[in-house]
Order: structure tokens, then C-alpha cells, then sequence
């Protein structure tokens, strides 16, 4: 085994080498899972043996490179990650190239974009790795003035030397700092002497945006490369029973057709693949295909149905603890001032804008993928069993992602392109038509909860219970413990809310029904946070009080007072002028807290309006703001989409919106004006992608209750008929 | 099978192609032009929005055939060095998230400003809202078509 590591380790630094002269590198090495990271030289790495991921390489010229591990889906990691080393590094921007990395986790660590956690779960090893990079080239550049570290300092990519004001560029010191071994407890810069990060500097993937250049999975080509369509299954679970391809054979172009599987948790979806040497051959010759399907042995469910299980499960005894404290039934079952409510969630399609598409390049035992990934290294554990191939014959390269929202991290897509491109040896791109992508799921599972709660004399909460019932993500995996409850069943409530609330409970009743579900855009959260914030709104109304005078006394850390008192002062909560209604939802999730305050009013023919939304995020330690108030303003418009204009729903077991037809993505026509603000403060970084968009349904509901006496428990809703 | 004649960008490209093949597929992979991009097909997206003749259209819905000896603009020939003015308003804004939508959201904010230099918010509406972006980037969209309207203007008053 070492014997392998050490070949690989010595390929990559005489890569770098021979691709740079000579330079210095950085990389980070794990010895143990669990174990902090230790900052490595190639060279270091060469004489343990081990395994480096080059995160840093500055050549002779001065330019440097980083390997970004993450996807970039429209999120920023473009932007964020180099900003983080440019900062550290003292270098330009503009000196500064980003590489995609191929999939490799014993490389990079995990590289799934998820969980809103490329700065959050990166930020203290990149910045600590850029420090150590900065300090070995001022060491370096003092030994060859003979002069103490002391006297030098690093600016603009240039070490100078402070009393003669001479100068090296980095490029010219790399050769000797690369001899130097890497210094252990480099100091980081405090927020105040921050000249880079903080700063709302442009995107560096802008411009290629908006020429055309950017590449995106489906602009992805390989010589020879044939395209694919394939007729799925419209029900999850069914199977191919037997097909007729005489007139897609007649097709002009088409190449092959053939069954395919697909590997979609602990079951296989089923379908019949065209191959052509054109996209558009393929698509007609999926047209005039005739399949057979087999959709015995599992039920056809329809939208009805799935919630009348979710609701019985709500009143069943079966449910399954997940969170508690005190005695939350006994004090509820006791009280005179107490409510309960039913709150309903739909199932969504993630709809990416590029639809899902893959390329797989299988040949000779070796396989290449190329696509809009958001887990390259995750393709490569799933691939490995699946296709009896070593990790390290499994090359996974990641485009530009139109879009990923949760559903490019799973593995399914690439794993179809990979049969398909072995059954007819040649690289293949498959390609997902826009009904294909909405109606094959995973999709986000639907919810329903059931609250229960009291308040005391003062007007505070006595006690608090949420019941969830819905598809549990986890119960999908092959030999689940579907006695589990969802672990995420919390995900949204106020971390301070557990430490002030004397009487909680939170249990769930999970639904096992075969409908493929996954994460979409904050997950658990998206949903959890409709329910639990439409009930505190609802307790705040039972005690009579302000919903935000009426959160505070729950409120045990600064943190959530200087949020609550930013959001009342921004969205001037306490000057509402008659006919306007407000209201509030705040959400804690991926360690990130939000609140949001959404306006509503009536137009002259009596519909109800959004006129403003203010955001208030308390992300603790960041990057962009501009990138932040960007993902806002994307959570917020996502969240409205999923609150007001569109749904999945079911049918005989099949998904019955296909398209933007039907399944409605906020337009221009939709969006209310945003406003973002951001906390300053010295937490932890918590993500930004995801977490703006809970709070988001529950605030506009509340609204309109604050304009209209009206409560809405069930999403989407129709704005024009409130 | 038939023969045409494609001008895309000024420059001309002879295809053999189905004629009945949507425009988007000819031009993207045919010609090979990717900035240009599919999101539904059914001319519900505007992604695949190029300029036909000088007017804006749904190159997914419209069979290359139809397109052929006519001047057709894709995102490419606005200017690969991001010298337009709306392109530049895009990058001033920072508009792009993902980025796959803004080609067609480009292609029409510049057929818009074409047509209509000092647009109101109702044009800017009438003319977007059937683009989509799952993103979210319209706030962004509106201000960089305003600030595109004002750099033209600008650009025109120094002619
Ligand atoms: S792809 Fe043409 S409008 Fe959507
Ligand atoms: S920027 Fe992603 S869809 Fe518009």
C-alpha cells in the first residue's frame, strides 16, 4: 500500500514541478479522520510516503494556483475560496487561478457542495494554509538579505524588506522557500486588518457568464462522444418488461438502443436508452420507441394519498422521539391557554435550470466522467462497487453546474451515463429533457406537522411539540434502520429556543412510500421552518402579544437580540401604516441564523401584494457580502416559488407536472423588492447558500394573518385567492 | 436530410441537418455555438433565446430550416470581450449566479434596449418575464438593464 501512495505522491510533485519549473506547494495532509489536518510540502509528503492534494502552488512567475475542491453552482466558491488566500497569501486577485479538482477524497477531504459548507467547513484550514505559504517565502526572502524575518513583510504577491525598501516578487523566492519546512503556528489576521475578505469584490466567473464561454456539463464534448436520451420508468420503482425499437432503429443517426438501470438508493430505476450521434436523432428516436413496463409489487400512489398517510401517522401512537425536555404533553394537557395546528408541505422538483446531463467515457477498465457534479468524489465511492472498478480507475471531472440546489449531489445520472457508455464503448453524453428532470425525482419530500403549545399568565411559551410526518431521506439507503427517527426533524428552530423553552418535544412519525426523496436547497429545514414559525406566530397571537416582543423573553443569547433588533429597526416593524400587514419568521439552520420580515398589502382590486422583504443574516464570520446578499436573494425567490407558484404532485404513482408549463418558477413579475442586511460579529462561519430560505414562507403567511385574519397552513397557496 | 445555410455571428455555416431540427440543437451542436442553452423546449425558459433577424426568439421552438440565410445573434456574437454595454452592466451588477439562464436574459435585455432605450419597470416586465432563472437573480436583472440603458445612453451622447 505505501509502496502506492509514495508512486502517486511522487507523480503529483514532479506534475507540479515539470508543469511550473519549480514552485513552492502547500498541500494539507490527514493522518487520521478526526485529526486536524497538517500543512505538507511535496517533498514532506514524498519522504512519508503519503499522499498530498496540492491546495496551493505559487511558479516561478509568481502566479498561483489552487485546486478548488468544491462545485461552483452559482453559490461563489469561485470568488470566496480565492478571496480567503489572496488575503492570507498576500497576493492580487488577479494573480490568483482556480482548477477544477478531479474527484479524490483522500485527497481533499469530502468534497460534496452541500450542507451550505464550502467556507464554513474550509475556512480555517485555507486561511491557515495561505498564512504558512506567506511566511515561508518572507523566511525565505530574509535569508537571502541576511536579515531577520522581522524586517520584511509580504504585500501585492512581493516580500519587502522594510528599511532599504527592497523588494522580491514571490516568484522569485519560491525555489528556495520550498526547501524550508512549513512553520507550525502561523498568526492569522484579525477582521479589522482584513484588506480582501469582507470586501464585495466581483465574481471572477462573471465574465465568463456573460459571454458564453462558461462551460457547462451539457457544453461538455469529447471527440467521438454520441448523445443518449433514455425513457424512463415514470413510475419509481417499475421495470422495463420488454421494448420495440424497429421505428427508433429507422431514425437517421440513431446508434444503438438498449435497456439501462440505474442505481436510485436501495432500488433501481428502469429505462430504454437511445444513442445517436446527435442529441436531437436521439430525441426522435425516443419519440417513436414503444416500451412495456412492469410496475407490479409497489403501490401507485396519488398526492391524496400520501398526505392521508401523513396525517393518520400525525394521530397514530406510533411516533418516534427525536428531541424533548420537561414534560411538554403533561403541561400542554393541563393548560387553558393552549392551541395546536396542522401545518402541510409539498413535494418539489429541484428544477436546475440545466437539466441533469452526464458524460461517461468508459474504455480499457478505466472510467472518465465529466458533468455538473456536486460530489465528484461521492460518484467515485458509489461507481467503485457498483461497476467492480477501483476508485482510482474512476476519473471524475466537474463543469460549471446550471444549478444544484441538492439534487447534482446524487449519484444516479452519472451512474446511467457509466452503463451506458461500457455496454457500447464509446464516450456517451446522456441527456435529461426538461420532463425528464421534473418528473424523475428524488424529490424534496412532502410534510406534515402537527403543533401543540401553551402559554403562561406572562404571555410566554409553557410549552411547545411538533409531530413530523413525512419520508425520512435516510430509510431509502440499502439496509436503513427505518426505526430511525429523522435527525433533522429540529433543523430551522433557534439554537437559544432549546436552552429557554422548559417543555419541548419533537417526534416523528416517518412515511415509507416509494417515492425517491433527497435534499433540496436547505432541506429538512425548507419545510420544518413553515410549520415552526406559522405556530409561533400563532402562540404570539394566543398570548396577545407582537410576534417579535413576544420571541425575545425566549431569546438567551446576545446573538439572536442584536438579529431581532436589527430586523425591527431595518423593517420599520413598530411604523406600519394602516392597510399594510407584517410579518416575521427567523430560522436557524446550517449555523446560520435568519430573519426575515416580509411586507404585504392589497392592490386596488382587493388581492393580496409582496411589497418588500427585508433580510437579516447572522452567517458569524464571511467572505462577500455581495455573493451573501446574492444567495439571499436567490433563497428568497427560491422559497417563494416553493410557498406560493409551484408543487409536485402525484397521480397513479407518476409525477404529474413535466415542465415550466406547469410546474411555475417565480418570474420577474413575482419578485418583491429584497433587502439584505448582515450581521457583523466574531462567531463561526456558518453557510450561506441555503439558510435564507426557510424563513421565507413562514414571514409571508404571517403577513398576510397580520393583514387579513387569514392563517394559511397549507403551501403553495394561491396568491390571488387569499 | 437537407443542406443550409446558416448565418450565425456574421459568419456563414452550411449544415446538413433534418430540417425540422429546433435552431438551438442546429446551433449548438452543429455549429457547435454552446453559449446558447436548453432548459425546457418548449418556449417557456427563454435560455435558448438568440436574435433572428433582429428580433428576439425561442431557438428551441423554431426548426432550423426557418432560420436559414437569415442574420442570427447568439450570445457569442455580442462580443466575446464583454465590450457591450450590456454585458458590461451584467458584470457591474454582479447578475450571475449559476449563470446558465443569462445568456437569454443578455440576448433579451439587449433586444429590449434595441427597441426601447429608456425602458420603464413595465417594460423591463413585459420583455423578461419569460425567462426564467431558478436562481433568483431578477433584483439584479432589473437594476443591470437600467445601468445598461444608462451606459448606452452615455455611449450615444459622446457619438
Ligand atoms: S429552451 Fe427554449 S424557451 Fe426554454
Ligand atoms: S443564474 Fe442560475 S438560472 Fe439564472
Amino acid at each position: 500500500m505505501e509502496a502506492i501512495s509514495k508512486n502517486i505522491s511522487r507523480r503529483n510533485f514532479i506534475k507540479f514541478s515539470s508543469l511550473t519549473g519549480a514552485a513552492l506547494t502547500l498541500g494539507l495532509y490527514s493522518q487520521a479522520a478526526g485529526k486536524e489536518a497538517e500543512i505538507i510540502t511535496p517533498e514532506a509528503a514524498e519522504n512519508l510516503g503519503i499522499e498530498m492534494n496540492a491546495w496551493i502552488t505559487i511558479d516561478t512567475n509568481g502566479k498561483v494556483t489552487i485546486t478548488n475542491h468544491r462545485s461552483e453552482m452559482g453559490q461563489g466558491s469561485f470568488q470566496s475560496v480565492p478571496q480567503m488566500i489572496a488575503e492570507e497569501l498576500e497576493v492580487n486577485l488577479s494573480d490568483i487561478n482556480i482548477v477544477f479538482a478531479q474527484g479524490n477524497n483522500a485527497k481533499y477531504g469530502s468534497q460534496i457542495t452541500g450542507g451550505s459548507s464550502t467556507i464554513r467547513g474550509t475556512y480555517k484550514k485555507l486561511l491557515k494554509l495561505s498564512a504558512t505559504a506567506r511566511e515561508m517565502l518572507i523566511e525565505a526572502a530574509s535569508k537571502k538579505w541576511n536579515v531577520s524575518k522581522a524586517e520584511c513583510y509580504a504585500e501585492g504577491g512581493r516580500v519587502i524588506h522594510k528599511s532599504s525598501g527592497k523588494k522580491f516578487h514571490y516568484g522569485e523566492l519560491v525555489q528556495e522557500a520550498s526547501k524550508l519546512e512549513a512553520p507550525k503556528n502561523v498568526k492569522l489576521k484579525l477582521p479589522e486588518e482584513y484588506k480582501i475578505i469582507r470586501k464585495p469584490l466581483p465574481r471572477q466567473d462573471t465574465p465568463l457568464k456573460t459571454n458564453g464561454t462558461a462551460i457547462f456539463g451539457l457544453d461538455k464534448k469529447l471527440p467521438g462522444m454520441l448523445y443518449a436520451v433514455v425513457e424512463r420508468n415514470p413510475r419509481f420503482q417499475g421495470k422495463v418488461k420488454s421494448f420495440d425499437d424497429t421505428e427508433t432503429k429507422k431514425v437517421p443517426g440513431v446508434k444503438h438502443v438498449l435497456p439501462v438501470k440505474m442505481s436510485v438508493f436501495n432500488t433501481f430505476r428502469e429505462g430504454v436508452a437511445v444513442v445517436a450521434d446527435t442529441l436531437w436523432a436521439a430525441m426522435q428516436g425516443r419519440k417513436v420507441l414503444k416500451v412495456e413496463w412492469d410496475d407490479s409489487g409497489f403501490e401507485h400512489l396519488s398526492t391524496e394519498q400520501l398526505y392521508a398517510r401523513m396525517s393518520d401517522a400525525l394521530k397514530s401512537e406510533n411516533t418516534l422521539s427525536v428531541r424533548t425536555k420537561g414534560n411538554a404533553e403533561g403541561i400542554y394537557q393541563k393548560s387553558e391557554n393552549k392551541i395546536e395546528a396542522t401545518y402541510e408541505t409539498p413535494y418539489e422538483s429541484h428544477a436546475c435550470m440545466e437539466p441533469l446531463n452526464c458524460i461517461a467515457n468508459y474504455q480499457d477498465d478505466k472510467l472518465e466522467i465529466w458533468g455538473p457534479i456536486q460530489g465528484p468524489d461521492w460518484v467515485q465511492d458509489f461507481l467503485s462497487p457498483l461497476l467492480g472498478l477501483p476508485k482510482e480507475k474512476i476519473t471524475v471531472n466537474m463543469t460549471f453546474l446550471g444549478g444544484g440546489f441538492g439534487r447534482k449531489a446524487f449519484m444516479d445520472y452519472p451512474h446511467e451515463a457509466a452503463v451506458i457508455s461500457k455496454e457500447i464503448k464509446a464516450p456517451v453524453q446522456v441527456v435529461w429533457t426538461r420532463e425528464d428532470d421534473t418528473t424523475q425525482g428524488p424529490f424534496r419530500p412532502g410534510m406534515m406537522y402537527h403543533c401543540k403549545g401553551s402559554v403562561n399568565a406572562n404571555g410566554n411559551i409553557e410549552s411547545y411539540s411538533m409531530r413530523t410526518a413525512g419520508q425520512n431521506m435516510d430509510h431509502q439507503w440499502p439496509n436503513a434502520d427505518k426505526k430511525s427517527y429523522n435527525g433533522s426533524a429540529t433543523e430551522g428552530f433557534l439554537e437559544t429556543y432549546f436552552n429557554s423553552l422548559q417543555h419541548y418535544s419533537f417526534s416523528d412519525s416517518p412515511l415509507d412510500v416509494p417515492i425517491p426523496v433527497m435534499w433540496w436547497r436547505s432541506v429538512y429545514a425548507s419545510t420544518n421552518a413553515f410549520a415552526m414559525e406559522s405556530f409561533m406566530d400563532e402562540l404570539a397571537a394566543k398570548a396577545g402579544k407582537d410576534p417579535l416582543d413576544f420571541r425575545r423573553p425566549h431569546l438567551h443569547d446576545g446573538r439572536y437580540h442584536d438579529l431581532i433588533n436589527k430586523l425591527e429597526e431595518v423593517s420599520g416593524w413598530k411604523n406600519r401604516k394602516k392597510g399594510e400587514g407584517y410579518g416575521v419568521a427567523i430560522a436557524e439552520s446550517f449555523s446560520s441564523i435568519v430573519g426575515e420580515v416580509v411586507k404585504v398589502s392589497k392592490k386596488p382590486d382587493g388581492k393580496v401584494k409582496i411589497d418588500k422583504v427585508w433580510a437579516v443574516m447572522d452567517c458569524g464570520w464571511y467572505v462577500n457580502p455581495d455573493i451573501i446578499k446574492a444567495q439571499i436573494e436567490g433563497s428568497i425567490i427560491m422559497g417563494l416559488g416553493a410557498a406560493v407558484t409551484h408543487a409536485t404532485h402525484f397521480k397513479d404513482g407518476k409525477a404529474v407536472e413535466q415542465n415550466f408549463n406547469t410546474y411555475k418558477i417565480p418570474r420577474i413579475t413575482d419578485t418583491p423588492d429584497i433587502e439584505v442586511h448582515i450581521m457583523e460579529n466574531d462567531e463561526k462561519a456558518g453557510g450561506v447558500g441555503e439558510p435564507s430560505l426557510p424563513p421565507f414562507a413562514p414571514a409571508l403567511t404571517n403577513a398576510i394573518f397580520d393583514l387579513t385574519s387569514k392563517r394559511i397552513r397549507k403551501l403553495p397557496f394561491n396568491l390571488e385567492e387569499v | 436530410m437537407a443542406s443550409l445555410t446558416l448565418k450565425i455571428n456574421n459568419k456563414t455555416h452550411t449544415v446538413d441537418v433534418d430540417p425540422k431540427m429546433p435552431l438551438l440543437w442546429a446551433i449548438r451542436d452543429v455549429v457547435g455555438l454552446t453559449g446558447t442553452k436548453y432548459g425546457c423546449g418548449i418556449a417557456q425558459c427563454g435560455a435558448c433565446t438568440v436574435h433572428l433577424a433582429g428580433t428576439p426568439v425561442r431557438s428551441c421552438s423554431i426548426p432550423v430550416s426557418a432560420a436559414a440565410n437569415k442574420d442570427i445573434v447568439t450570445i457569442e456574437g455580442l462580443s466575446s470581450d464583454n465590450s457591450h454595454p450590456v454585458q458590461q452592466a451584467w458584470i457591474a451588477e454582479q447578475v450571475p449566479q449559476c449563470g446558465y439562464c443569462q445568456s437569454g436574459q443578455i440576448m433579451a435585455a439587449t433586444a429590449l434596449l434595441k427597441k426601447t432605450p429608456n425602458p420603464t419597470d413595465k417594460d423591463i416586465d413585459t420583455a423578461m418575464q419569460g425567462h426564467i432563472c431558478r436562481c433568483g437573480t431578477y433584483p439584479r436583472i432589473r437594476k443591470a438593464i437600467k445601468a445598461a440603458s444608462q451606459l448606452m445612453n452615455q455611449k450615444a451622447s459622446i457619438k
